[in-house]
């Protein structure tokens, strides 16, 4: 009973920090620009299907994942600017068109180069699972976990200590104020997306051996980030956190306990359960519209 | 004023029906016309759904839900309890208005992308039940579709029909309905647009705070405009299921839900024909893509990204403004 209860955790817990990451990706963008960016499931594909494919080709995998991440801070930069930044003048649902657009052009680019083929990563250290209370916990969970944790902490010492994190969140509060005081925001942005992409990348990167990869997760991956983000309140860093691994939690319960069936459906009922009762999200900041 | 409103909303609809009794001209095998009758099926569908997202600005990335349970209604009572094409499509258009109501009040009052969010989680849990509920709609593996009947007369692909002396084969028969039926749409989507309710949304739009600030009650109109949005949605699944006679999970899904307000926003939210365009254009555009093999889905994105971001008003909007351009230049050079 209780063994069941902590292998449902765990695998909560795991997903649930792959969530958190991408809802991350998701806050920083619209914090930094007010876009809600529908491809950001695509840098988790991108990391791992480049991963997957470099040691393939026999490059030794800590350097397969370095260059993954830079292709995917790369397809970052550009998506920012030659997608967004042309149309920064447009309506709150153009821009989700373009950024689906991207997504769209990005996946088909993929299985032109990839294939339609789910592929297989190993794992980071050894296969052998690990065994607490009776319940059974992969050791790439340990990986996704401690990756999850040192990127968050290098996040917040990012944006409180360093000058470029500060100018981030300058250009966050007001664009105008930020650009008056010397910041070039147009750095700034495309800084956000290639932060964004990296940390999707890694997370793609991390859970690839669990959940294996191909050129489509990236859709279902970045819903389920967007729902997360939403669930913790949009533009909160720890709300990003929290509803990754609320969301995580929720859905392997309901896997386990209801049906698997209908795990995403409890994972989309709560989203609308919690705007029900806190529009804003769990730690959304209460904002006075000026008319 | 008024009268130059009346006559723009004749005119439209007068060159849309041009254009869809004038299509069957080029028009020369079923293939081509079971393509134009799905086109007009799907513009009815996004007509309704563009009063919602271009005239009371609500953006839904959920209405191919709506679509799928007015389809799946309509699939189960006709082939399963014997009902008639008719009443299926009514009370399943009424059910899904009385849905829509009950999800439209608490959601329409978030904003922004809260509101994407929600429409989006409505989407995918109907997508959710309809794929699961095996025993009702044949799960994943989708469901058979009887043939449109009314008063015991059927309306089939394959049937042959006799039009005041014209032959007509089956895909001919139903585009000539399905295009009555997007005639009809459009009209009453005209209607509710230059109505007193059309113009409160016109406001909701404009300033939500003014709006209320004059006293339109935002709540109850944009409520109202969701259930209107839906109630098209569902009649126009429930005619897709007759017309395509096999019907999966998919027409609920997220993908379908995106396509419909892409080709709102790639159209030109807030103009009817515009969104008609959007419809005719993202059906085309595989068709023509599909002689690309492989590179169709990066050539899609690649031109859903570049429309968007050179013509963020949409397709028509943008050409219209582009002509009306031009022919004030001409009319300058003249004087």
């Amino acid at each position: 009973m209780f063994a069941e209860f902590l292998q449902y955790l765990f695998t909560g817990i795991t997903i649930g920090a792959t969530y958190a990451l991408i809802a991350l990706g998701f806050t920083l963008i619209y914090n930094a620009s007010h876009v809600i960016n529908f491809a950001q499931g695509e840098f988790l594909m991108i990391g791992g299907m480049a991963t997957v494919s470099l040691t393939a080709m026999g490059v030794p995998m800590v350097l397969a994942i370095i260059l993954a991440v830079l292709l995917a801070g790369v397809l970052g930069i550009l998506l920012q600017r030659f997608a967004i930044a042309p149309a920064k003048q447009a309506d709150v649902v153009t821009l989700i068109i373009i950024t689906i657009g991207a997504s769209i052009f990005i996946r088909g680019l993929a299985q032109l180069v990839w294939g339609k083929e789910y592929h297989v990563m190993q794992n980071f250290s050894s296969d052998e699972p690990i065994r607490i209370f009776g319940a059974v916990l992969n050791s790439q969970s340990l990986w996704v976990l401690g990756i999850g944790a040192i990127l968050v902490v290098g996040l917040v010492l990012f944006f409180t200590r360093t000058l470029i994190g500060k100018a981030i969140l300058a250009t966050s509060m007001n664009k105008e104020a930020a650009r008056l005081v010397g910041i070039r925001t147009q750095l700034v942005l495309m800084l956000a997306f290639l932060v964004s992409a990296v940390l999707g990348s890694v997370a793609g990167i991390v859970v690839a051996p669990i959940t294996f990869t191909s050129y489509d997760i990236g859709i279902m991956l970045g819903l389920k980030g967007f729902v997360a983000a939403a669930i913790g309140g949009l533009g909160s860093g720890i709300g990003a956190v929290v509803g990754g691994l609320l969301l995580g939690v929720v859905e392997a319960m309901a896997a386990g306990y209801i049906s698997s069936d209908y795990k995403d459906a409890v994972a989309f009922s709560m989203i609308l359960v919690v705007l029900f009762f806190m529009p804003r999200g769990l730690f959304g900041a209460k904002v006075v519209e000026r008319v | 004023m008024l009268n130059r409103f009346m006559q723009m909303r004749l005119r439209d609809l007068v060159i849309l029906a041009v254009i869809l009794f004038a299509l069957p001209l080029f028009l020369n095998n079923p293939f081509h016309y079971d393509l134009a009758t799905q086109m007009a099926i799907i513009a009815a569908t996004v007509v309704g759904l563009n009063l919602l997202v271009g005239f009371a600005g609500q953006i839904s990335l959920g209405h191919a839900g709506f679509f799928g349970l007015g389809a799946y209604f309509t699939g189960i009572m006709t082939s399963n309890y014997g009902w008639s094409s008719v009443p299926a499509l009514v009370v399943g258009a009424i059910l899904v208005g009385i849905v829509a109501w009950i999800v439209g009040r608490p959601i329409l009052r978030l904003k922004g992308h809260y509101l994407s969010m929600a429409t989006l989680a409505v989407g995918f849990i109907i997508a959710i039940i309809l794929n699961n509920e095996r025993a009702l709609t044949g799960g994943p593996d989708g469901m058979p579709v009887p043939a449109f009947t009314v008063f015991g007369w059927e309306l089939s692909p394959f049937g042959s029909y006799n039009l005041l002396g014209m032959e007509l084969n089956g895909s001919e028969a139903w585009y000539l309905f399905a295009a009555v039926v997007l005639l009809v749409a459009v009209w009453l989507a005209q209607n509710l647009i230059d109505s007193p309710i059309g113009r409160a949304l016109r406001s909701v739009h404009g300033s939500e705070v003014a709006a209320r600030v004059v006293g339109v009650d935002t709540a109850r109109y944009k409520s109202l405009v969701f259930v209107v949005s839906a109630i098209y949605a569902s009649a126009m699944g429930s005619l897709y299921a007759h017309f395509q006679g096999f019907i999966t999970p998919a027409v609920a899904g997220f993908d379908f839900s995106i396509l419909f307000i892409t080709m709102v926003v790639l159209g030109g939210m807030g103009s009817t024909m515009g969104v008609i365009l959007g419809a005719v254009v993202l059906k085309l555009l595989p068709q023509v893509l599909a002689d690309f093999q492989e590179l169709e889905t990066v050539m899609f994105g690649a031109i859903l990204m570049l429309t968007m971001i050179f013509m963020p008003k949409g397709l028509l909007p943008t050409i219209q403004t582009a002509v009306g351009k031009r022919m004030k230049k001409k009319a300058g050079g003249q004087a």
